[in-house]
């Protein structure tokens, strides 16, 4: 019985010698982070001088015309690339949804540039949209029609960057839907074929009520990482012309930055904190409603 | 009905081509670009094939910063970072997955915690406190903030929970240390799972633009990212075939890995999500 006592303590030493490094680094880089920007985001604070308390002021501050022409950007942004990829990926994911060889090529074609660095794919797109000398511009004349100033009219530009990011990130989607689709058994459609169910009324009646619970995971996840979109704007635009791009972390970047309005930059981002905390709540919510409807 | 078929099936092809033309006849636009002197760049209507080819612009753009000490600090970033993650994550996973003690529950809990913070919002604290130490403009103020990954830590949990009890006891009673029985036992069982999140890690931080753009001012620790997105900031005029020269350091050893493991690679992002 004591042996039993003696090594059930030795494991739990163990244990929390091989949990203590982890638990340690993941209070210093991801919880102390959340914490501590709770708390600059109560103070008026541009990392020289002393810090003072202003208490809500930042958050007042924030409920500017200027902080609300950027949630309206990274909303157009965010439903943008979100519905895009997705309409897209699941697409093409549906054409490809049989195993060929060729099928394997255009996969990888398609799925490549999400492994591609943002830096790059930005700068490769300044250059092919280029107004002046680009390759956009030239296949627009073959056809006859008018150059387009896409990153520098502040009506457009922000979808400019919704078209690059959908380019760059369709095959996200696209790989997650086929493994949705893979996941349907064959005799499901096969049940299907039987009744004369067509192309489209199949998809519409059996692939598309199957693959929600990919759709809604889709849904969350796209909206949270183009929440998180960044690159694309720090080299296409920095934000302008003026402040037609100027999304959600550009902003913070900018505040804590250039500004160096530290104090505001976290009150903006307990604000974004919360905002991905709604949503991954609403997947978790969503997820467990769905495994009720299921069972 | 087997020529409607037939038609369906060709038209599936030819939308199919078309978008992955889309999607990859822009690098060969890039590479066609990095080799094109100034006067075909500006040239109105353009060429694809530059003839002859401009080689040279790669040694101009690798030397038009310090190209070298980019790449090695994105090695030392992106490997010195997998290493790391690898190591806490395998043993705090091999904690969490074989052993029963107090609070371990409670302590996996704090570690899914960390999966919904992203870098975004890490970046305005951390700075601040990596200068606060003096550790702006190191490789530190690069690698600890993601030392550990929450992602990585429950994939290999869950990996190392299939791996049978009868396995791990066996190994105890031949008096296998914990560190045998992690490395030498648990993780060559547990290897598809370790490749695939490796694979994730490796491309995520090998094109990380946003940490060390926030936690580098000196070429001595910039990488790859920084500096090529920097060449578009130095000269003046359409520099392009230099800046596309400059953005194939980052993208092709990407492309390259990709094309060898592209099968892993697409695994590896689909399963690291959908766990």
């Amino acid at each position: 019985m004591t042996r039993r006592g003696e090594r059930r303590r030795r494991e739990a030493w163990i244990g929390w010698a091989l949990v203590a490094p982890s638990l340690a680094l993941f209070g210093l880089v991801y919880l102390y982070p959340v914490a501590y920007s709770a708390y600059v985001s109560l103070l008026e604070w541009d990392l020289m001088g002393p810090a003072r308390w202003v208490g809500l002021a930042n958050y007042r501050e924030l409920w500017s015309a200027e902080f609300r022409e950027v949630i309206t950007n990274t909303a157009q942004y965010s439903i943008g690339v979100v519905v895009l990829s997705q309409a897209l990926g699941l697409a093409l994911a549906v054409l490809l949804n049989n195993r060929t060889r060729l099928g394997a090529l255009f996969q990888a074609s398609i799925f490549s540039s999400y492994v591609v660095s943002w830096v790059a794919v930005s700068l490769l797109w300044i250059w092919l949209l280029d107004p002046q000398y680009g390759l956009v511009a030239y296949l627009l004349s073959l056809v006859g029609l008018p150059s387009v100033n896409w990153l520098g009219d502040h009506r457009i530009a922000l979808w400019s960057l919704v078209l690059v990011t959908v380019w760059k990130s369709v095959g996200y989607p696209m790989v997650i839907y086929l493994a949705g689709l893979q996941a349907i058994p064959g005799d499901v459609y096969e049940a299907a074929a039987l009744d004369g169910a067509d192309g489209w009324r199949r998809f519409r009646h059996i692939t598309w009520p199957l693959l929600t619970p990919t759709t809604l995971f889709l849904m969350v996840t796209l909206t949270i990482a183009s929440f998180q979109g960044f690159d694309i704007v720090k080299i296409m635009t920095q934000g302008g012309p003026v402040t037609a791009t100027m999304i959600y972390v550009y902003y913070i970047y900018e505040q804590a930055f250039q500004y160096f309005k530290l104090g505001k930059a976290s009150a903006a981002v307990v604000v974004f904190f919360t905002l991905i905390l709604a949503l991954t709540a609403a997947q978790w919510w969503l997820f467990r409603r769905r495994v009720h409807y299921a069972a | 009905m087997t020529g409607r078929r037939l038609a369906v099936r060709g038209l599936t092809l030819v939308v199919l081509a078309a978008v992955a033309l889309v999607e990859v006849f822009p690098y060969l636009w890039m590479l066609s670009t990095s080799l094109k002197d100034l006067p075909s760049v500006t040239q109105f209507p353009p060429t694809l094939v530059p003839a002859p080819p401009h080689w040279e612009n790669y040694a101009r753009a690798w030397q038009s910063g310090p190209f070298l000490r980019y790449a090695l600090n994105n090695v030392v970033q992106t490997l010195g970072i997998l290493v790391l993650q690898l190591f806490f994550g395998c043993l705090a996973a091999y904690a969490f997955a074989k052993l029963r003690f107090r609070g371990r529950d409670l302590c996996f809990l704090v570690v899914i915690a960390c999966l919904i913070v992203p870098p975004q919002v890490r970046f305005v604290p951390l700075y601040m406190l990596f200068s606060h130490l003096g550790l702006l403009n190191t490789y530190a103020s690069l690698i600890v903030p993601y030392a550990v990954s929450a992602l990585g830590t429950f994939l290999i949990r869950e990996a190392f929970m299939q791996v049978s009890d009868d396995i791990v006891d066996a190994a105890r009673v031949d008096g296998a240390g914990v560190f045998t029985l992690i490395f030498r036992i648990m993780v060559p069982i547990a290897r598809p799972t370790i490749i695939a999140f490796s694979l994730f890690s490796v491309v995520y931080h090998w094109n990380d633009f946003f940490w060390p753009l926030v936690m580098t001012t000196t070429d001595a620790v910039r990488t790859l990212p920084v500096g090529v997105a920097m060449l578009r900031e130095e000269g003046t005029g359409a520099r392009w075939h230099i800046i596309m020269a400059g953005s194939m350091f980052v993208v092709a050893p990407v492309l390259a890995v990709f094309v060898v493991a592209q099968r892993h690679i697409i695994r590896a992002f689909t399963f690291t999500s959908l766990k």
